[in-house]
């Protein structure tokens, strides 16, 4: 069964005849070839699948793509504007906010829905808005000092 | 050699280089200056020969190979992988500095078999202080060719020449230069490193040592950077395979016809192995549901509660990894005598990435893409499985999303070329959570028994250490004990009898975390009994220079006030050694008595490693070791029962948070002079008694089981 499945992706519109029960994950990851999101627990647990869909911050996991018709919808391949950073990524680079970077996807755009919902958070807001995703190298207390820095740096309304 | 082999190799203080005769490659690579160093030929190596004496190695030709390109770029090749430890900026920096060339000149190609000299694996960091030397003999070997032909170019004595940011030129005058790149054109120059070449004077360093930044990190936060699961073939088939429920359970009867019904589905059945392959991944799975299977189940086995009683009856002969003085004679003179027994649970590795494989199995040759920390283990896995000769198997390893030990065992990449060899097409097998859960090599149970004693003065008269199925890494104990013995008995296999009931393997410094846990408790117990502070105790007790000298830093840093523990400070310490590091950390915790659970709020950890090749990096392993470290010493436990794992995915087997994590500091300690050692591992085998030992500083409360869950700090705040 195919549904005609239409959003905007990574500031591109898009248009997909695909079962609109299969889940946002694995269609961005093959049918679209957007690789960055990742795969790492298929029920929600670790975030290293999450994506923006009209700007908040959700995991692809759990969404079936028939959910984001209509919507608009950012990978990490798409938070880049012509070849510059976005400050959460420049952040995560300098303060070396990441070792394996398989969870780091996920992290930078938890990150920017955080900044998105909350422009100036504590540092326990930060901790709070990143409680549920997991890393296993041990990268937390970097990805936390990238995303205060982030956050400074975007004050000036980025 | 076997994967088997390898892992048990791996709980060992050992060394483990075994070159292998493999030439052809050169010829692809064109021009240029390249350099082969056998680290049989080299200090180090004569140790990693003695370590392979009377194992099965590879004929000795290389370990180490680079090449200058005709262009003046400097390729290092290895086969050491990328996992998040760092070496993809480390060994290219170690490079740089003594080749005189500047950092952006330098790529490091690893983990591929057809490209890179063979290598054992990635683990027991074993990168920086093993394959390290090699790699900067080659370099230095380079040098010394480029300065032989820059000599012969400007026609001007050697000794008057000087290298610098990929030029050479005459010091007297500077216009007189060529560059790597112009002396290396049009050469084919093959060079095998005879003997110990003359190495860079450390004083004269300018790159190594100084903090770098990741290279790898621009395209980790832009989603560029590839992992075996992120591979795409053309025509290439997911799979997903049907699983046993249990450990032991055996393939009754399967029904795939529902299956076969399906649309764009295949199935295919070889021996136990039935899989379905779909174009698209989450079709493979849905139809994997439909496929009906019957499982005859193992008897009833043991569970997370009897695997102690069940490992000790196995009872396995141990070996005294470490003896001095009388054990008889120590007794006598002791005043008060400790006996305590120590336990620790399964630990997954947990890595966020999933073993995943991409596999293309033609005619006559195979490419495989694996997460691997062991490409070469792998291909010979892989020949085997499909009956091609190793050197038509070619694997290489792009990122790998975390290792931590876990993926030295390769049984995706095997069922991804089984399958791909089956349907003709390249097949992609990336494994489920649960599937992760279920085949991880988890760091084994184990029980350590400790008999020590101290005299009237405080001093440890008698220490007799017994470990079961840990591994004997970080056994031995280093403290100035007049009589002691340390019995490793078997990490153990996993089989009947008393065996693991399932596989098990290195984790992140295996052995150590266990050992450690156990030997700092008891120091800190008798440490009490003597009626001294934690920290006293352990230097009155200590004679290795660089073990005090990392003890001292730490509770320097630290602010450190002797008192006698409990002091209700919740102030825990613990010291140790792995991979040739001496670390000693000293943190602060709360303890929330009637949640049972722990906040450590504070963690100051110092650490000699040698040389720090690249500040940066060793200061983020070390962050990671104590952040990964609060998980095994608070949460972290595989639930099991009669061969069902029972964990399959993070709701239940936590993790450590965001929230979780204290302050972090770090003190390297300037080691110039030694030899760099490891880091990705040292700092987190302290994290289990450190942790311990300030509950018992804040509580009275002593707790001798690992993880130190809600539930069983509750239990000994009761009991103290």
């Amino acid at each position: 069964m195919t549904d005609a499945i239409a959003f905007k992706l990574n500031n591109k519109p898009v248009r997909l005849n695909v079962d609109g029960d299969r889940l946002l994950l694995w269609v961005l990851r093959t049918d679209l070839g957007l690789t960055g999101t990742k795969f790492g627990c298929g029920e929600g647990h670790c975030g290293s699948c999450t994506v923006l869909l009209n700007g908040v911050a959700v995991r692809s996991c759990l969404r079936k793509v028939k959910d984001v018709q209509d919507k608009e919808v950012v990978t990490i391949e798409g938070l880049a504007k012509e070849g510059r950073l976005h400050p959460v990524q420049q952040a995560f680079m300098e303060h070396d906010a990441l070792q394996c970077g398989f969870c780091t996807p996920g992290m930078v755009l938890t990150a920017v829905g955080l900044l998105t919902k909350n422009p100036t958070p504590t540092r326990e807001q930060i901790i709070r808005g990143m409680e549920q995703n997991l890393c296993r190298c041990g990268a937390h207390t970097r990805i936390v000092d990238a995303i205060q820095t982030a956050a400074g740096e975007m004050k000036g309304g980025r | 050699m076997t994967t088997e082999d390898y892992v048990a190799l791996d709980f060992k203080d050992s060394m483990e280089l075994f070159p292998q005769n493999r030439r052809e490659f050169l010829r692809r690579l064109g021009g240029g200056i390249f350099i082969f160093v056998t680290l049989g030929e080299l200090a180090i190596g004569q140790e990693a020969g003695r370590q392979r004496g009377g194992r099965q190695g590879g004929p000795a030709d290389f370990n180490a190979f680079l090449r200058i390109g005709e262009d003046g770029r400097v390729t290092g090749f290895t086969g050491k992988i990328e996992m998040g430890q760092g070496p993809i900026t480390s060994l290219a920096q170690m490079l740089a500095e003594e080749l005189d060339t500047p950092l952006d000149t330098v790529e490091m190609i690893m983990g591929d078999t057809e490209r890179c000299p063979w290598d054992m694996g990635t683990f027991g960091s074993m990168t920086t202080r093993s394959f390290g030397p090699a790699l900067l003999a080659a370099a230095a070997e380079a040098k010394t060719v480029l300065m032989e032909l820059a000599a012969e170019a400007l026609q001007v004595p050697q000794e008057w020449l000087v290298a610098k940011d990929g030029v050479i030129f005459d010091g007297r005058n500077k216009d007189q230069r060529r560059t790597y790149g112009q002396l290396a054109k049009g050469q084919k120059i093959e060079r095998h490193l005879q003997g110990k070449p003359t190495l860079k004077d450390v004083a004269k360093f300018t790159v190594v040592g100084k903090p770098l930044l990741r290279r790898d990190g621009r395209d980790k936060v832009t989603g560029k950077a590839q992992y075996a699961g992120d591979l795409r073939e053309p025509d290439m088939l997911y799979a997903k395979l049907l699983r046993p429920p249990a450990h032991g359970a055996k393939l009754k009867n399967v029904d795939t016809a529902p299956v076969k019904a399906m649309a764009g589905v295949q199935v295919i059945q070889d021996g136990d192995m039935v899989a379905v392959l779909h174009e698209f991944p989450d079709m493979a799975e849905k139809a994997l549901e439909k496929i009906k299977a019957e499982f005859d189940l193992p008897d009833p086995t043991v569970d997370d509660k009897t695997i102690f009683d069940h490992l000790l009856k196995a009872d396995p002969q141990g070996r005294a990894v470490a003896e001095g003085g009388d054990l008889a004679e120590g007794r006598k003179l002791a005043s008060k005598i400790i006996e305590q027994t120590y336990l620790n649970s399964y630990v997954a590795h947990a890595a966020m990435e999933t073993h995943s494989a991409l596999a293309k199995v033609e005619a006559d040759k195979a490419t495989i893409w694996a997460s691997t920390q062991n490409p070469f283990g792998a291909q010979g896995e892989i020949a085997g499985a499909i009956g091609l000769p190793a050197q038509k198997v070619r694997v290489i390893t792009p990122f790998v999303g975390g290792g931590f030990g876990g993926k030295t065992r390769n049984t995706q990449a095997v069922e991804a070329a089984r399958l791909s060899k089956a349907v003709g097409k390249p097949v992609q097998v990336v494994w489920s959570r649960a599937e992760e859960f279920f085949y991880d090599t988890f760091r084994p149970a184990a029980i350590v028994k400790i008999n020590s004693g101290i005299d009237g003065s405080g001093k440890m008269v008698f220490w007799d250490y017994d470990v079961l199925c840990a591994g004997e890494r970080g056994a031995a104990q280093f403290y100035a004990i007049p009589n002691h013995r340390t019995t490793a008995r078997p990490s153990g296999r996993q089989g009947a009898g008393g065996g693991h009931p399932f596989a098990t393997g290195a984790w992140r410094a295996p052995g150590n975390n266990t050992n450690t846990f156990a030997r700092e408790s008891q120091i800190d117990i008798m440490a009490a009994a003597a009626g001294m502070d934690p920290v006293e105790f352990r230097l009155k007790n200590l004679s290795d220079p660089r073990m005090i000298r990392v003890l001292e830093a730490a509770a320097e840093r630290f602010g450190w006030t002797p008192a006698k523990s409990p002091s209700k400070r919740g102030y825990g310490v613990a010291c140790g050694a792995d991979a040739g590091t001496y670390v000693a950390s000293i943190i602060e915790a709360d303890v929330d008595a009637n949640k049972g659970t722990v906040q450590v709020k504070r963690v100051v950890c110092a650490q000699d490693m040698g040389l720090v090749i690249n500040p940066e990096g060793a200061q983020i392993q070390l962050e990671g070791c104590v952040t990964m470290g609060l998980g095994y010493a608070l949460t972290e436990e595989v639930h099991f029962k009669d061969g069902k794992v029972l964990d399959n995915n993070f709701d239940t087997y936590e993790l450590p948070r965001f929230s979780w994590v204290p302050k972090i500091e770090t003190v390297l300690i300037d080691a110039k002079d030694s030899p760099p050692q490891g880091g990705g591992e040292p700092a987190i085998i302290l994290m289990g008694a450190v942790i311990a030992n300030a509950i018992y500083d804040r509580t009275g409360a002593r707790l001798l089981q690992l993880p130190m869950t809600p539930e069983r700090i509750q239990a000994a705040i009761q009991k103290a």
